[in-house]
């Protein structure tokens, strides 16, 4: 046995390390445009706002999400119906001084779960920042999804805080843009998961 | 190999909540977080290849016309997992402050001199014994605004994946004996002693380069277990 190394908080200087966008002399690994040319399933954005305690913008937060394909497949080893496409499914963004972040994707399809159920369509998410001595966990679903009411995972969350897990759609120039806006604290606190 | 993933091995990470370091008090969640099986979503991970790391991408001191400014240091270590086993071809990526304790980041105007030979970026993927290695220069100490008279021990962050998405971890690797340790809240966000002592890397003779540079080693545990007990 080997015990674990603990986290320490990503800090406030990570951008040019981890999110360079060509403000900085380094090449980035992970962008915010997860699609590729050869992935099927319907293209869609992913965007919102990080907002701290006092309902102000944190723009120094760093997301990542993770999302099987549309046919519900990870690009992952431990998912043994590897996808057919380059799709890998990982992105990274930085908040800008509004706290916005924002990720071009395409919609995942149902995710095999627990005991031979499917999950409704979700992707995970993971935030990281200065101030933040570990990374948070929570779950965007899709609004327009009607097995987001069997959802095993969103069915443990008390009825009256799953709103803050569903992303409502909007539609521009014909693409859908599905809204999550990620609050760390306050009435409308965003659902986080211990896992 | 399946991986699962205890909860309990979580203890040793920092609470969310640690008023000492208080940018912690607006940013951390108040209500209860929901403990949830974890199902495929969780127990996946990226993979990054070859393609994620170019050729030179580990050595610090060779991404600009002259050399930088500093202790010249190599960094290197092993990833592992909770059974000990390495973690093979899993992305490392560091950054880091230069020697005088400067970050090349917009925001940071501690007025110390940026280098024009240092970005403090490197990136880097371990072999199939789950080893990497960086060549750097050892990062100084800089002052931050938390308390009066606040100083960061020397550090150097890194980021890492393994096998899944919740094997996620972003850390800091400190140097060995620093006297900044007693005063630093992200450092003593770890209560347990023995997990942060895990944070410092220990100097290693035997790795050093004579004439040429010191070696620090840190190894790092990710989480993940075998789903098969092993036979003792």
């Amino acid at each position: 046995m080997a015990e674990i190394t603990p986290s320490q908080t990503v800090g406030p200087y990570f951008a040019y390390g981890l999110t360079p966008r060509g403000k900085y002399d380094w090449k980035d690994t992970f962008g915010t445009d997860l699609v590729t040319p050869d992935a099927s399933g319907e293209r869609i954005r992913i965007e919102g706002r990080v907002l701290d305690g006092d309902g102000l913008p944190i723009n120094d937060c760093m997301i990542e999400i993770w999302q099987a394909d549309a046919q519900g497949r990870y690009a992952s080893p431990a998912d043994p119906r590897r996808p057919n496409a380059a799709f890998r499914g990982f992105g990274r963004a930085g908040t800008d001084a509004e706290g916005r972040y924002g990720f071009d994707t395409i919609k995942p399809g149902p995710v095999p779960g627990l005991e031979g159920n499917m999950q409704a369509p979700h992707v995970v998410l993971a935030v990281f920042a200065r101030g933040m001595l570990r990374q948070s966990y929570t779950r965007i679903y899709f609004a327009d999804e009607a097995a987001n009411a069997d959802d095993a995972i969103l069915t443990l969350v008390p009825p009256e805080r799953r709103a803050t897990l569903v992303a409502p759609k909007t539609m521009a120039q014909g693409r859908a843009i599905y809204t999550f806006d990620i609050r760390m604290q306050g009435e409308a606190e965003t659902v986080f998961f211990e896992v | 190999m399946t991986f699962f993933f205890p909860t309990e091995s979580l203890r040793a990470f920092p609470p969310r909540l640690y008023p000492d370091y208080k940018s912690t008090v607006k940013r951390s969640p108040t209500k209860p977080l929901i403990i949830i099986p974890h199902t495929l979503s969780e127990l996946t991970g990226p993979v990054y290849g070859q393609d994620a790391v170019q050729p030179g991408d580990e050595d610090l001191t060779q991404q600009h016309a002259g050399e930088p400014i500093g202790e010249r240091i190599i960094v290197h270590g092993r990833v592992l997992d909770e059974d000990g086993r390495p973690v093979p071809n899993t992305l490392v990526e560091i950054w880091q402050a230069n020697a005088c304790g400067r970050y090349i980041h917009v925001v940071d105007q501690h007025p110390a001199p940026l280098d024009p030979n240092f970005t403090g970026a490197g990136r880097a993927k371990t072999d199939e014994t789950g080893y990497y290695k960086f060549i750097t220069v050892k990062p100084g100490p800089y002052p931050w605004g938390n308390h009066y008279n606040a100083w960061r021990p020397c550090h150097i962050h890194f980021s890492l994946f393994g096998h899944a998405f919740i094997s996620r971890l972003v850390t800091q690797m400190y140097f060995p004996g620093d006297p900044l340790f007693p005063f630093d809240p992200i450092f003593n966000s770890v209560a347990d002693e023995r997990a942060r002592d895990r944070m410092i890397s220990s100097f290693d003779l035997e790795a050093t380069i004579p004439e040429w540079a010191l070696a620090f080693r840190f190894d790092i545990v990710l989480r993940g277990r075998n789903q098969t007990p092993m036979e003792s």
